[in-house]
């Protein structure tokens, strides 16, 4: 059963995967860590954003990895603006009501979709879709490779932003202490609504790396974001080292247990362990003990 | 009696609608608003009074269904006998996940990712096990006698679930007037204050949990009787977990006749979107979502909320002195 032949390739892919994984993950964990808010939206905006990459592909014929350079600044606006004009008033500053207005967003926007685009399911066609890399003894299909190199760039340079831009240094300085920023003259509400727009602008780089070997339909984004939320328990919330991390290990775990487990069972295996972390580790494997 | 009078009086009202309208496009509208008003008290009990948001009360209501189903289906155990032994189960659930949440202290939004995560377990499991027909789904055998809990006409379903939404308002009053109740909202509003004072916190939140459950799960119960027909989707999807706290909140949360009013205003906006975009699936709950923002953007009270306002704003001229209100 564990021959390396059959076991690399599939801890390989699983890599891949967590890759995307971890990059929806990420967005929900920035949000997280700075606003202290769980976005119940991120699934909905995901879709939205995987049904634009995949109609600028079926409109225009742009290359999904060429409409991310577009999408993802569109996408940071959309985030910027829901925050600024809508959940942000909408919440007077309750957490109750953070997870109220986020829910009615995810409901609004998924079933505009459903409205819109109806329940079927759509897949596009790229004619490097099938290629693949051998690496070793396990072929890995071209955009999961591509996949993997786009997250770990955009990682780096999340990293470099907050590491060494102004407004990075405030979107840190916010996280760590809302009040005392706010008295250095750092716009909060500005900082909030930057912080949940990077988390939607991830979403739109990673809708443009799962379109070319997923399909999309109204509810494409909850599987994802199920399991984001899986991982950012798992890393810790509003860690983002832990949310690649986390991302990473996910995607193994849930291929080599579709490997053995086979598919709906592997699904409810990530549920499970969700479950378990929430309930026995609510500040993650890294955490101190709640 | 104070209190009590405007609940009877309410279930004495809607119960004349069967005797004046005949209607099957009406009663079955108000089933399913009552139904809903069933629910969303469940969900009202714990997130109401308790404020602790569930986002999946679906696994409540879908357990009373399956279980209803399935216990008479398979083992051919009476239709009420079942029914009975579905909100039972629901609230087995329901004590089994809040003791499992509660105990590990989760709150707030983590609360409300366990709920979900439950709820759609209990989902995905549905749909690939034999015994709730899997894909299928589950399919109650036409009987239309009382005893099978099936009926010629729409009156007496309507009728049995007026009667399960009086008895849920009438406990919500209890409770809101018990020691039981003043303990839920002392949580709600400060739960290290209010186990300061020694109340058990845990064992307060287990207990309305395990109410609100059994609550959803007989309006499941009751879904499975009235439509003879369940499938993971209907049972344990998202949708009755949004209208479950949608019809509260819009209604008026952590109030007695919030959920019922939520109810017939969720239904109502339901069925004007059906008429405009001829039954297109999808408008309703872009519908009821933005209800929902909008109220908790500008009405945080709920219907119940802006009536208070303006009974207050009438009556304080002519009565200086408001005495308690009821």
């Amino acid at each position: 059963m564990l021959s390396p032949v059959i076991l690399v390739p599939a801890v390989l892919n699983g890599l891949m995967t967590g890759a995307i994984y971890a990059l929806i993950a990420l967005g929900l964990t920035l949000i997280y860590g700075v606003l202290h808010i769980i976005n119940f939206a991120h699934g909905a905006l995901l879709t939205a954003a995987m049904f634009a990459a995949f109609f600028t592909f079926h409109w225009f014929g742009i290359d999904p990895y060429i409409a991310a350079i577009g999408l993802t600044p569109i996408f940071f606006c959309l985030g910027y603006v829901l925050q600024r004009f809508i959940i942000g008033p909408a919440a007077h500053g309750e957490d109750r009501n953070i997870l109220l207005v986020t829910l009615g967003l995810a409901v609004v926007i998924e079933n505009a979709l459903l409205y819109g685009f109806r329940a079927d399911t759509r897949t596009i066609n790229l004619p490097y879709a099938f290629n693949v890399v051998e690496i070793g003894s396990a072929f890995l299909a071209v955009p999961r490779v591509i996949a993997f190199g786009v997250v770990i760039v955009v990682a780096l340079a999340l990293w470099l932003i907050m590491r060494w831009t102004d407004t990075g240094k405030a979107i840190r300085a916010v996280a760590q202490e809302k009040l005392g920023a706010e008295l250095s003259g750092i716009d909060v509400a500005h900082i909030y609504a930057v912080t949940f727009g990077l988390g939607t602008a991830c979403l739109a780089i990673a809708a443009c790396l799962l379109i070319p070997t997923y399909y999309v339909n109204p509810s494409a984004g909850n599987a994802f974001v199920l399991v984001a939320f899986t991982i950012v328990v798992l890393g810790g919330m509003g860690s983002v080292t832990g949310a690649l991390l986390g991302g990473l290990f996910v995607g193994v775990v849930e291929s080599l247990s579709g490997l053995y487990l086979g598919e709906s069972l592997g699904q409810i295996g990530i549920f499970v362990m969700f479950i378990l972390v929430l309930l026995f580790r609510p500040n993650g494997l890294f955490g101190e003990h709640a | 009696m104070k209190g009590y009078a405007p609940i009877l009086l309410a279930v004495a009202l809607l119960a004349t609608v069967p005797l004046i309208s005949s209607s099957n496009v009406v009663l079955n509208f108000l089933v399913m608003a009552l139904l809903i008003a069933l629910a969303g008290q469940g969900w009202n009990l714990l997130g109401g009074y308790g404020g602790q948001y569930s986002f999946g009360h679906a696994a409540f209501f879908g357990t009373g269904a399956y279980v209803t189903a399935i216990i008479q289906m398979r083992y051919g155990v009476n239709a009420w006998l079942g029914f009975v032994v579905g909100i039972a189960a629901g609230a087995l659930v329901g004590a089994v996940i809040g003791a499992l949440s509660f105990r590990s202290g989760l709150k707030g939004s983590y609360f409300a990712l366990v709920t979900l995560a439950f709820a759609e377990v209990l989902r995905i499991v549905a749909s690939v096990t034999p015994i709730t027909g899997a894909g299928v789904g589950t399919l109650i055998k036409l009987d239309l006698r009382p005893e099978a809990f099936q009926f010629q006409s729409r009156a007496p379903f309507y009728w049995i679930v007026l009667g399960m939404v009086g008895i849920s308002l009438i406990l919500a009053r209890m409770i809101e007037r018990s020691r039981f109740g003043a303990y839920l909202v002392a949580v709600r509003e400060n739960e290290d204050a209010a186990k300061a004072l020694g109340v058990d916190a845990t064992k307060v939140k287990l207990v309305a949990m395990t109410i609100s459950a059994a609550l959803t799960a007989a309006a499941g119960g009751f879904y499975a009787q009235y439509y003879l027909f369940i499938d993971a989707g209907i049972a344990y999807g998202p949708w009755i977990s949004i209208e479950a706290l949608l019809a509260p909140i819009i209604g008026g949360i952590g109030t007695v006749f919030g959920p019922l009013l939520g109810a017939l205003v969720v239904k109502t906006l339901g069925e004007v979107a059906k008429l405009v975009t001829g039954g297109a699936p999808g408008l309703d709950l872009v519908i009821y979502g933005g209800v929902l923002i909008l109220v908790v953007a500008f009405a945080p009270q709920g219907i119940a909320g802006i009536f208070n306002g303006l009974h207050r704003r009438i009556f304080r001229r002519t009565q200086p002195a408001e005495p308690d209100r009821g």
